[in-house]
């Protein structure tokens, strides 16, 4: 992982995501380290996001170093019209490392090649947000103190929904098996379940959401948008299908656990929010030791 | 189909290519990849025309023009079957099937309008995958897959 980006889930194998869950865990125990003293690290937020760039800038500060950049394109040179190849090298000459948010597809395969040091991507349009999956797999093992051979399913938007698709990727290598859950119109791609099928893997998909809760060991729950569907009349048939109220809960194993990348909307009750198998408040705290993590990796410093 | 009438059909240029055995649904999109509508060279083309062994095909003869590997390519891509048959002094000098490149870059475009390579000046480079006999061309970058029915090539 030394000195190499982190563009896509799809770029680490099953021992590198290892590696980086284990290493997370010891700074979920250990958390400030002074790891980053003198190092600089630039946060170039094309678009805001201000979850993910708080969780990355803890994770930064807690190790000790010190963060450049921007939180959106409005604030930064890019508003003058210069190229996202100009602006990476730029910012090459001031930091150790660039953590990059970018509304475009594939900007951030773009910058790693045409940057002299490493990229984190922390978003690229629709396309990738490879740390947002690996702090879901790190919240996943840690919750069931493994990832190999769960029941997981994914409930609401698998069509659009990017970090369903990594998810999903990833935990191909942990032999699961998927339960998917969405109106016909948000079905999962078909990229995407060729993954399934070509690890050999078994997924079995539904409309109906409650008979699955039984069945499951993670809820992994997102957000279906109104803008997904071209007749609104289709978006208030579905909207209510897909809600998860505590009184479903009553059905689901021991050991499940309620996901959500967040934000939510309605889409988990806020009477889920106190029982104990709701874990997405805690899922993000989890970012910052899989970021921490990262770096310290990325940066060869563990 | 006799020997005579066929030897009509490939050598009725003098110097030039004549690309057989495109499928014949595909006979325009060839054309219009290889520019040929802004071709100042004598273009012949045929479709619907009687094969053995591909049902109906497309012919297309041009003319004064020896193809690049960078256009094969992109005939390989649309028509995958397709025959290149050089002719020069009304004999046929060379004849090669065209193969589908593992990798393609520059010549084609990415069909998501969001991808790097359309909002900004970067080259497009494409794995060429299969997925249930449709070849497709899976992005470097935004990691999208263009069908044939979508590729636009530069
Ligand atoms: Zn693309």
């Amino acid at each position: 992982m030394k000195n190499r980006s982190l563009i896509s889930i799809n770029d680490y194998s099953k021992e590198e995501i290892m590696q980086v869950l284990e290493l997370a865990a010891e700074f979920e125990k250990k958390p400030h380290q002074n790891l980053l003293h003198g190092r600089v690290i630039a946060s170039l937020f094309f678009e805001p996001s201000t979850r993910t760039r708080l969780s990355f800038e803890s994770a930064i500060q807690k190790l000790g170093g010190n963060v450049i950049g921007f939180s959106s394109a409005a604030t930064s040179s890019v508003q003058k019209g210069e190229s996202l190849k100009d602006t990476i090298l730029t910012v090459c000459n001031y930091s150790d490392l660039i953590v990059m948010r970018h509304p475009v597809d594939g900007s951030a395969r773009f910058a790693s090649e045409v940057a002299s040091v490493p990229i984190i991507n922390a978003g690229d349009g629709a396309n990738q947000h490879p740390t947002q999956c690996l702090l879901d797999l790190y919240s996943i093992k840690k919750t069931q103190g493994t990832l190999e051979n769960l029941e997981v399913t994914f409930v609401g938007d698998l069509k659009y929904g990017r970090t369903v698709h990594s998810l999903v990727i990833a935990l191909c290598h942990f032999n699961t098996k998927f339960h998917l859950v969405s109106p016909v119109e948000l079905k999962l791609p078909s990229a995407v379940k060729r993954h399934i099928k070509e690890a050999n893997l078994q997924y079995e998909q539904y409309t109906d959401f409650s008979e699955v809760i039984p069945k499951s060991d993670i809820i992994y729950m997102t957000r279906i948008q109104r803008e997904r569907f071209p007749d609104p009349l289709e978006y208030e048939k579905v909207k209510n299908a897909y809600i998860l109220d505590n009184g479903m809960l009553d059905y689901a194993r021991e050991n499940c656990k309620i996901l959500h990348p967040l934000p939510r909307v309605n889409e988990i009750s806020t009477n889920v929010d106190d029982n104990p198998k709701a874990y997405y408040f805690e899922q993000a705290l989890n970012g910052v030791y899989v970021r921490q993590a990262l770096i310290a990796a990325i940066l060869g410093l563990k | 189909m006799n020997n005579k009438r066929k030897e009509l059909i490939v050598s009725a240029i003098s110097n030039g290519t004549v690309i057989d055995h495109i499928p014949a649904n595909k006979l325009f999109q060839v054309i219009r990849i290889l520019d040929l509508e802004k071709s100042d060279k004598e273009v012949y083309f045929g479709t619907n025309l009687e094969s053995k062994k591909y049902g109906r095909k497309g012919i297309i003869k041009i003319s004064e023009k020896y193809f690049e590997s960078s256009e094969t390519d992109k005939i390989a891509l649309v028509a995958p079957t397709a025959t290149l048959i050089e002719i020069k002094d009304y004999e046929v000098t060379k004849k090669t099937t065209v193969n589908i490149p593992d990798t393609i870059e520059r010549i084609a475009k990415c069909f998501n309008p969001n991808c790097v390579t359309n909002k900004e000046q970067v080259p497009t480079k494409f794995k060429v995958i299969k997925i249930n006999g449709e070849i497709k061309l899976a992005c470097h970058y935004c990691e999208k897959n263009t069908s044939q029915s979508n590729m636009v090539f530069n």
